[in-house]
């Protein structure tokens, strides 16, 4: 069974600009699927088109089973969407805002007071029900959100860039939530800036970039195309000549800092023990790029969230 | 209960709180301006203007000035609230759920009509006031208000989606609805106009309206009632279909 699944999708806005170049995309019930992509890279548009917030040009979506077209109202019923942008009305009280959607979805006044105490309280918004949604910290405004997707207990979870503005600890318990959900069933797909993020949760991942899928593969098999790790390292003294490491790439960032890329098969000992070998010392090594950005960089030729 | 019925009941219901939670805004002020009409037309200047179509004037404009209340009032509350909604975007929450589009539209008229003939009650309880006047044929009178009230919260609903800012909401109904509201015969008869003044009143829609309303409560109108009807259930389907369509193509809310 596939939870979505998107057919030569084509999106072309009103000023001509084409977004989604035909897309195809298929993610099967019960995954945890990450949609990456740069800047401007459809990401948004896409799911856009999913959830019926954004015309398509053409092509074909497919929600459980239904065809978005012409089985409308039970492809609906399907998903749930928190969006990239807070989008619920400031002036109304959180507990409303929860109901008011339960609401939209058909499901009954009762059984909706049920889930939406349900929901707040699985996102530690339960105290605030009575609060109007404008004072709500950042955070707790991206909650309310993921609350008020869930309220009709969508199968297809859709999260648009969710920990966007989040601090550290609070995006960990989100995360640790989104996990539970997945495991009793949900299926979940984010897209994220955070690449972090995708690493940590998902299972299967595509990569989006000017409008084209360039990549839809497990989340361990693209990790393992990566050929290289990215490092800085900070030497104890100014070092001028760099050493010619064989297989190691070094670039000389400022006096006591040098960029190294590092073949994977090779490994850290190799370079240190060179580096040892001609009395360099090292005080510090950091990663330089996630290794999804690195991986990013290799397939594209460019970092990404830059222009080509 | 169907889904779409909870749907309905759950916009329509907060459509209502909506204006009744903010009643200083939305029921308070045209409370105090028709009064103010009551008073300086029907009680200050009224016995020196005199009778008109062989009624007291203050009875001769009641009528007027409540439907000018549930025009005004059924458009506002629509145009305002979709367009905040289109505005601060939680129409989306609306656009992802499995509402039918004449689900929408119909939870957003009602709360117009609502807000419209819960205002035009309250101008006609403070009208009591200053007249004794009672309808004639009250059926006729709710059911021309009932019409007159589904029609201008559509027009709002119409102007809410080709709005863009703040100033596209005002500009309909201070420039067209309030003159052709003033010049719709609310205080006088137009069969006292010359020509081509006459004829050209007689091209305002609210003109029939206004009469079909009054001719509830006094049984006088300058205009032919059946005309009146016809001409407001015309209306009503015209911008229905329209309205229905805008939204089916995502104008205004949908890239
Ligand atoms: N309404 C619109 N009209 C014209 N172009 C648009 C519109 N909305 C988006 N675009 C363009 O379509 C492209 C894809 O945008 P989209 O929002 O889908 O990107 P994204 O991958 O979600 O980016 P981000 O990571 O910044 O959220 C961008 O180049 C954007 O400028
Ligand atoms: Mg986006």
């Amino acid at each position: 069974m596939t939870a979505l699944r998107l057919h030569r999708l084509r999106k072309i806005y009103d000023n001509g600009f084409e977004a989604l170049k035909g897309i195809d995309l298929e993610v099967a019930e019960g995954d945890f699927f990450a949609l990456l992509g740069p800047n401007g890279a459809g990401k948004s548009t896409t799911i856009g088109i999913v959830t019926s917030l954004v015309k398509k040009t053409s092509g074909k979506v497919e929600i459980c089973g239904y065809d978005l077209d012409r089985q409308w109202e039970q492809a609906k019923r399907c998903v749930g969407l928190v969006p990239q942008e807070i989008n619920f009305n400031q002036f109304e009280k959180v507990g409303q805002i929860v109901l008011n959607q339960a609401g939209y979805y058909g499901v009954p006044r009762r059984v909706a007071r049920r889930r939406m105490e349900r929901v707040l309280k699985q996102l530690e918004l339960w105290d605030r029900r009575d609060q109007v949604s404008r004072r709500l910290s950042g955070g707790m405004k991206r909650r309310l959100m993921i609350a008020r997707a869930l309220v009709h207990s969508p199968r297809l979870l859709i999260l648009d860039e969710p920990t966007a503005g989040v601090d550290i600890e609070i995006r960990h318990s989100m995360w640790d939530f989104l996990r539970e959900l997945n495991r009793q069933g949900t299926t979940i797909i984010l897209t994220t800036h955070y690449l972090e993020e995708a690493e940590q949760l998902c299972r299967n991942v595509a990569i989006i970039d000017h409008g084209e899928i360039i990549e839809a593969t497990s989340m361990s098999r693209l990790l393992d195309q990566l050929e290289f790790n990215s490092y800085f390292l900070d030497l104890r003294r100014e070092t001028r000549v760099v050493p010619d490491v064989p297989g190691y790439r070094i670039e000389v960032l400022d006096r006591t800092t040098w960029a190294v890329a590092v073949p994977r098969r090779l490994g850290l000992n190799p370079l240190f023990q060179a580096l040892d070998e001609r009395g360099i010392e090292i005080v510090d090594i950091r990663q330089r790029r996630n290794r999804l950005e690195q991986l990013f960089l290799q397939r594209v030729g460019r970092p990404m969230g830059e222009a080509a | 209960m169907g889904r779409r019925w909870i749907a309905y009941r759950t916009l329509a219901g907060k459509e209502i709180h909506r204006f009744l939670r903010i009643w200083p805004q939305t029921l308070l002020p045209p409370l105090v301006t028709t009064s103010l009409y009551f008073l300086i037309f029907g009680a200050l200047m009224g016995p020196r203007i005199g009778p008109m179509a062989g009624f007291s004037y203050i009875d001769y404009i009641v009528p007027g000035i409540v439907l000018m209340a549930v025009i005004n009032h059924s458009y506002a509350n629509v145009v305002s609230s979709f367009f905040s909604a289109k505005f601060q975007r939680h129409i989306e929450e609306m656009l992802v759920a499995p509402m039918p589009n004449w689900v929408i539209l119909a939870g957003y008229l009602t709360g117009g009509i609502l807000r419209g003939m819960t205002i035009g009650a309250l101008v006609l309880t403070v009208a009591t006031l200053f007249t004794d006047l009672r309808p004639t044929n009250p059926l006729l009178a709710l059911a021309i208000a009932l019409m007159t009230s589904l029609l201008f919260a559509l027009a709002g609903f119409i102007n809410a989606i080709f709005a863009n800012s703040f100033d596209d909401i005002s500009i309909i109904p201070n420039f067209v609805l309030t003159p052709l509201v003033y010049l719709g015969g609310v205080f006088y008869s137009v069969q006292l106009l010359p020509e081509p003044w006459h004829r050209l009143s007689l091209a305002n829609p609210i003109l029939y309206m206004v009469n079909a309303f009054r001719y509830g409560f006094l049984g006088v109108a300058d205009v032919d009632i059946e005309v009146a009807f016809l001409l407001v259930g015309g209306l009503i389907v015209v911008l229905s279909l329209w309205a229905w369509w805008l939204l089916r193509r995502g104008v205004g809310i949908k890239h």
